[in-house]
């Protein structure tokens, strides 16, 4: 279990300290827990409830990219899949609505799979087709309107709490554990990073490669309905339009931020979590600040390029970065 | 050293050129001379040293030692465009053109005629039309390139670099991917671009075509020189002795000289087996604790065969039998699943994974014919990856090092600890001791006998006929893409093998 989280996580454990500590003089209460209605409140935990969307797709995000592909098509999977819980959620139980949000998920992942291993297409292009067609299947499915809810189930779903930890969050964690069982548990681990490493190799080394790209892109389909259901329960609402858009985003610079090359191979699921909060921690600070949000984005860039220059191993290696650092502190 | 030809210097002169990549020597000290006005073929089997000699003289590569004199003059170019601008242009096999381009801006690229910083598109095709013409080519050249054919593009690629006006053109596998109709007209621009006094350098493995077209023929093996003949006067056989052969003074099989030994049973046999245009169907029989070689020269059907007896590639008839059970075999899965394993010839695409390190290359043919459900636990890989790396003496002997960063050496013996980690029944190698130095290269045939004498079937490609020699008790001969000889017992030797090769071309020459 080594794997997990491996020595070169130390760049992301380091950007996400000077992350919180920035937040802190920002906002000196960053760090204060309360507990209220059996519910823990804070910066801290809206952190961290904020950023389960973009943790639970760079979930899956991050095996696809280490099979050396990538799904554009997760905030579109999100906005189908938060349409279809908003859809069910005041006619049907909950066991009726997640399954139905997740089977959906697990289909788009499954034409995403067909796509790119066993037709071979390009992931870039293969994804893209579900990412402009997704939000128009939502809309068909909202029929145009934001569709709103109030099945005390599924709002429970986005703003209740399990011993005081909000069921986002729990529910991220879950999905976490979850996955790095069955991926460090069983060689799927392995045989994924083998297939991103080369392909062609694994392949010939007995590997069945479409399966294991297949595999991923499933997965990638089932973490993006999650997201897209606790979205959608966050706000009792499904918006057709807006509900994941650009996120994709966010997970693919989550997982880059987590280490994991896209030229595949190599992969930490811990470190592509780690991504998601860094890049959740910068948007709540600024947020906090009180600089207007534009800001944000022009922060983020500048953290994503800090990251990666402290990974780039052009730079002579972390050695290299840490040394004049260690010089110039006192 | 020089030689009094006449007062002229040789158009190119190449002059003890070195170059190592690593621990691997590419070219020790070669020499290669070009005269103005002739075709001359530059030939050997895969890394013999062709291409890394073209690009070392193309600046792609920059040399170690050794001088090119240009018509007498040093050249040392840094790149491929100082190269071309010095007189040396090279059109390699894929071409290196633009696609999506038409034909004229193609020719042009970089170098169009302007007026006011505007390109004159009418000015540019005229002269695109007189050149090609020249050539013998009257097509529209404003339709993009990609609209025409391998053997167009070609010419457009070989116009363009004379355009450039150059004085030594390298041609390497032109007709690769053209069919006899083109190859003519191609080989009718060489002659008619060799008579205005162009140098052309001619790499192909079609001896047939050496034959037609060339003047001269330089033969380089494993980095060396083995020399430079007039065509005229080189028989077929003596040329491919100079590829392949290094002396003939061991001829006969260790092996088979070791004395009879009782008949072995049969492991894998297959029958009729083939695939329409890839490999003609062939019988092959492979038993426990033989060493089956299998002999040809570049193109010959070698590998191919390799991979249909391994299941990378789908047969379209025939049968193959497993231990006398009927099997199909359809996919590298079904290979590893039969207790085959197979080492291919491109270490760096089709073997390691570079990035992961030695322990999980090693683990990870035996972790695919287990299941996903049956994952090695750490303990069993760490047990496995330090077993391998002690018994072939894998340097540097740290299981977690990138397999990326060893020696090809290395990364040959982590593959064969790849496939014996599956306890295999039949091991494919092919050409297993290409690119690695020479330490490793005994050690590798050291092993490839250990493992014959524990029962091992072995299938072994190899360019080194000496070397196929030594292990194998019996020998199969390729020649284009057919099986057309098997060599036992005392039958195997050099000369035999050689024989068999060049058969047909014999035959040829016999009848003109």
């Amino acid at each position: 279990m080594t794997m997990l989280l491996p020595r070169r996580g130390l760049a992301q454990i380091l950007a996400l300290i000077v992350i919180l500590a920035v937040d802190r003089v920002v906002s000196p209460q960053f760090f204060d827990l309360r507990l209220q209605d059996g519910r823990l409140f804070g910066s801290l935990i809206d952190v961290l409830n904020r950023g389960t969307p973009v943790a639970l797709l760079s979930l899956g995000m991050v095996l696809v990219i280490a099979t050396r592909g990538i799904d554009l098509s997760v905030g579109a999977v999100m906005a189908i899949c938060g349409a279809i819980a908003a859809s069910l959620a005041d006619s049907h139980g909950l066991p009726v609505v997640l399954a139905a949000a997740l089977g959906a998920g697990l289909v788009c992942g499954l034409w995403n799979g067909f796509l790119v291993a066993v037709l071979g297409m390009q992931p870039i292009v293969a994804t893209l087709i579900l990412m402009v067609a997704g939000r128009g299947i939502a809309q068909l499915i909202t029929e145009g309107r934001i569709v709103t809810f109030s099945s005390p189930d599924l709002v429970w779903l986005g703003n209740g709490a399990i011993l005081g930890v909000p069921v986002p969050i729990a529910i991220a964690l879950g999905m976490l554990i979850l996955t790095g069982a069955v991926v460090r548990g069983s060689a799927l681990g392995l045989l994924i990073e083998a297939t991103g490493g080369n392909a062609r190799a694994s392949e010939l080394a007995g590997v069945g490669t479409r399966a294991m790209i297949l595999a991923v892109y499933v997965w990638c389909g089932v973490c993006a309905s999650l997201a897209g259901v606790i979205a959608a329960a966050d706000i009792m609402g499904a918006d057709a339009n807006n509900a994941g858009l650009w996120l994709e985003l966010d997970a693919i610079l989550a997982v880059v931020i987590g280490g994991t090359s896209l030229f595949g191979g190599r992969f930490s699921l811990v470190l592509a979590v780690l991504g998601a909060l860094i890049i959740q921690t910068m948007n709540t600070g600024i947020l906090l600040s009180g600089y207007p949000p534009e800001f944000n984005l022009l922060v983020k860039a500048v953290v994503v390029l800090a990251v990666l220059l402290l990974q780039s191993p052009k730079l002579s290696g972390f050695a290299g970065i840490m040394a004049p650092l260690r010089r110039a502190k006192p | 050293m020089e030689n009094s030809l006449g007062p002229a210097p040789p158009l190119l002169e190449v002059r003890g050129i070195s170059k190592s990549f690593g621990a691997v020597r590419a070219l020790q000290e070669v020499d290669f001379t070009l005269r103005a006005g002739e075709i001359h073929a530059l030939l050997g089997e895969n890394g013999a040293g062709k291409s890394t000699l073209i690009k070392v003289v193309t600046g792609v590569f920059p040399r170690d030692a050794g001088v090119v004199r240009l018509g007498g003059d040093e050249v040392a170019p840094r790149s491929a465009k100082a190269a071309l601008e010095a007189g040396i242009a090279t059109v390699y096999q894929e071409v290196n053109l633009l696609p999506n381009l038409s034909v004229a801006q193609n020719l042009f690229l970089d170098r169009q005629p302007m007026r006011f910083g505007i390109v004159r598109e009418g000015e540019m095709r005229r002269r695109a039309e007189a050149l090609l013409t020249e050539f013998g080519l009257d097509i529209d050249v404003a339709a993009p390139l990609g609209n025409y054919s391998v053997a167009i593009q070609h010419v457009t690629a070989i116009a363009r670099a004379v355009d450039l006006s150059a004085r030594v053109l390298i041609l390497d596998e032109p007709t690769a991917s053209l069919d006899r109709h083109e190859v003519e007209i191609l080989f009718g621009i060489m002659r008619q671009l060799a008579r205005r006094g162009i140098g052309i350098v001619f790499v192909s493995h079609f001896l047939d075509q050496v034959y037609e077209i060339s003047d001269r023929i330089t033969v380089l093996r494993n980095g060396r020189l083995v020399g430079e003949r007039e065509t005229a006067s080189l028989p077929r056989l003596e040329l491919i002795r100079m590829m392949l052969g290094r002396e003939l003074a061991e001829t006969t099989s260790a092996r088979a000289a070791a004395g009879d030994r009782p008949p072995r049973e049969v492991c894998a046999s297959f029958e009729n087996y083939g695939k329409a245009g890839y490999v003609a169907p062939f019988n092959l029989e492979l038993r426990h604790g033989e060493v089956v070689g299998l002999a040809g020269l570049l193109g010959s059907g070698r590998t191919e065969t390799a991979r249909l007896v391994f299941g990378a590639e789908r047969p379209d008839g025939g049968q193959a039998r497993v231990e006398g059970a009927p099997v199909r075999l359809q996919s590298p899965r079904d290979g590893v699943r039969q207790g085959f394993g197979y080492c291919p010839e491109e270490r760096k695409t089709d073997g390691i994974v570079a990035e992961l390190t030695v322990r999980e290359n090693i683990v990870l043919a035996l972790q695919a014919k287990r299941g996903l459900h049956r994952p090695l636990s750490r303990r069993e890989q760490d047990e496995i990856a330090r077993r391998y790396v002690k018994m072939l003496d894998i340097r540097p002997p740290d299981p977690e090092r990138p397999v990326g960063l060893l020696s090809g050496g290395n990364q040959q013996k982590a593959l064969l600890a790849r496939w014996l980690a599956t306890a295999p029944r039949l091991l494919v190698l092919d050409e297993p001791t290409r690119g690695i130095d020479v330490g490793a290269h005994a050690e590798i045939i050291r092993l490839i006998r250990e493992l014959c004498d524990d029962g091992l079937a072995l299938l072994v490609i190899s360019s080194e006929l000496d070397e196929i020699v030594t292990y194998s008790d019996r020998v199969v001969v390729l020649r284009d893409r057919a099986h057309v000889e098997e060599l036992a017992g005392e039958a195997i030797d050099v000369t035999n093998i050689l024989a068999a090769i060049a058969a047909e071309g014999a035959a040829k020459e016999a009848r003109a």
